[in-house]
């Protein structure tokens, strides 16, 4: 009886301390107990998920080649010894690598952001209701809250915290997540929201314009985000006669399910690249080709990052 | 807690977090992905009771509050998770006579930590609840969840069983 009266104050005093943490979190913001809490665990898992990242990625070498395309080719590699068979896959994986790193430094380049190249090293649950990723670049690496986070194909989310080596990311599709954005072509001034596994919504603030499907949208600057990043193409247009703004969804470019490199932004253009960034469209309209620009910078600093990736990968 | 319990408790806890969050959350599992920390928390509180079950519960919530990339508020898991703790605690008395049991314990500690996440969610009028469908995350959850159960729940009330062979005596029905 003692012991189920010592059970039941226990359970009271954790209720109680989950409760205090609750409010502390709520209403303390981004100083105070919670928020060194939250660093302090990012600083002790962070290191721990990077090694572990690079000690798993045989598992996920494995899986990310078992593809329909890879299978007949792996049928023909079973002939040969495991050794070769490894060497073989960590070369491809290499090479998809590279590629990826190409199409990174071609949207880098082509908006003349200075980016970081990262790793996801870590994502959180699917059922957790958080689209978030974690990467294995820091403040080091000259990672700040705010920055916009890219890969090869477009917008991927925006720097929520960051440790000396890693950062989080919100994913786009996240309901949190929104960020500015403008119709390509036009100068409409837009808003897109994340919806989870539905695809974005985007709100164009003139009731007026013309949006159709496929058109597609780029974000716009603000104090920390990048211009001129691809976001995504439009599916379909809500019409709402009489509604303060149109209302439409959207598929984002980058698919946030199969990250593995993305580039963080740590500092702006000085010109807004406008539709540049954008991929050509497939021979439908005569757009002209957006002009090939400088080469990329890439931050000094990034080169640890991407050999760290290289290696460990 | 004997610093036993602490100890082993601890690495089991450790090393799920990071296997869950390094590996399984980026293999390609449709709908959610298996909670190996709930696997573990259930398998340590069928072992060591309530009041150890709360306690562990309360660290695993804490852990997966703060486990980057974490960005809900912190203590909502852990409020959660020391309930279920605690609940799934009250089966370490029954869960000697039965196979099926730990099956129907971590089925149940899924469905309501994930049902209990959302009405926290909900009640703090947190955004991510409206959009993200309890009904399309929840089946895949505890079907995961239940198919996982006989590799790991075993194995870690086996581990707790061995880190302190002696209190047999103790879980005699009072």
């Amino acid at each position: 009886m003692k012991d189920t009266r010592r059970t039941r104050i226990l359970l009271a005093l954790l209720l109680v301390a989950s409760f205090t943490l609750i409010t502390l979190d709520v209403r303390g913001g981004d100083s105070g107990p919670v928020a060194a809490l939250r660093s302090g665990a990012a600083a002790v898992f962070g290191p721990l998920q990077r090694a572990t990242s690079s000690a798993f990625s045989p598992v996920r070498r494995f899986f990310g080649g078992l593809g329909d395309d890879d299978r007949a080719r792996l049928d023909e590699l079973e002939r040969e010894n495991a050794a070769q068979r490894e060497q073989l896959r960590t070369s491809e994986y290499a090479r998809a690598r590279a590629a990826e790193l190409d199409g990174l430094l071609r949207t880098a380049g082509l908006g003349q952001y200075r980016v970081v190249p990262a790793q996801v090293i870590a994502l959180g649950p699917t059922q957790g209701r958080a689209w978030t990723a974690q990467l294995d670049a820091g403040s080091r690496d000259g990672l700040a809250v705010g920055q916009t986070v890219i890969n090869a194909d477009g917008l991927v989310g925006r720097v929520t915290a960051v440790s000396a080596g890693t950062a989080t990311v919100l994913l786009l599709v996240d309901p949190t997540f929104t960020a500015g954005a403008r119709l390509a072509g036009t100068l409409e001034i837009a808003f897109v929201t994340g919806q989870g596994t539905d695809p974005l919504a985007l709100q164009v603030l003139n009731p007026q314009a013309p949006v159709a499907p496929g058109d597609r949208v780029v974000t716009r600057r603000s104090a920390t985000f990048a211009p001129g990043v691809p976001i995504g193409e439009v599916l379909s247009v809500r019409v709402t006669p009489g509604a303060q703004s149109r209302v439409a969804t959207l598929r984002p470019f980058a698919d946030v399910t199969r990250l593995d490199l993305v580039g963080v932004i740590v500092e702006q253009p000085r010109t807004d690249p406008r539709d540049a960034v954008l991929p050509p469209r497939p021979a439908t309209s005569p757009t002209p080709s957006p002009t090939p620009s400088p080469s990329p910078t890439v931050s000094p600093s990034a080169s640890p990052a991407v050999s760290a990736s290289r290696t460990g990968g | 807690m004997s610093p036993g319990r602490v100890l082993l408790a601890t690495a089991l806890l450790g090393s799920a977090a990071l296997l869950q969050s390094v590996v399984l959350t980026r293999l390609p599992f449709p709908g959610a992905t298996p909670d190996l920390l709930l696997l573990v928390l259930v398998g340590l509180a069928l072992r060591h009771g309530p009041s150890s079950g709360a306690a562990t519960g309360f660290a695993t919530g804490l852990l997966l509050d703060l486990l980057p990339p974490a960005d809900g508020t912190v203590g909502q898991w852990a409020l959660v998770m020391t309930l279920v703790g605690f609940l799934a605690g009250q089966f370490s008395e029954s869960v000697e006579r039965s196979t099926v049991l730990p099956l129907l314990v971590v089925a149940g500690a899924a469905a309501g930590a994930l049902a209990g996440h959302a009405a926290l969610g909900w009640l703090m009028g947190d955004p991510r609840v409206a959009v993200a469908s309890l009904g399309r995350s929840l089946p895949p959850t505890v079907l995961y969840d239940v198919l996982l159960t006989p590799f790991v729940v075993p194995l870690v009330m086996a581990l707790a069983h061995r880190s302190e062979p002696q209190p047999t005596w103790t879980r005699l029905p009072r």
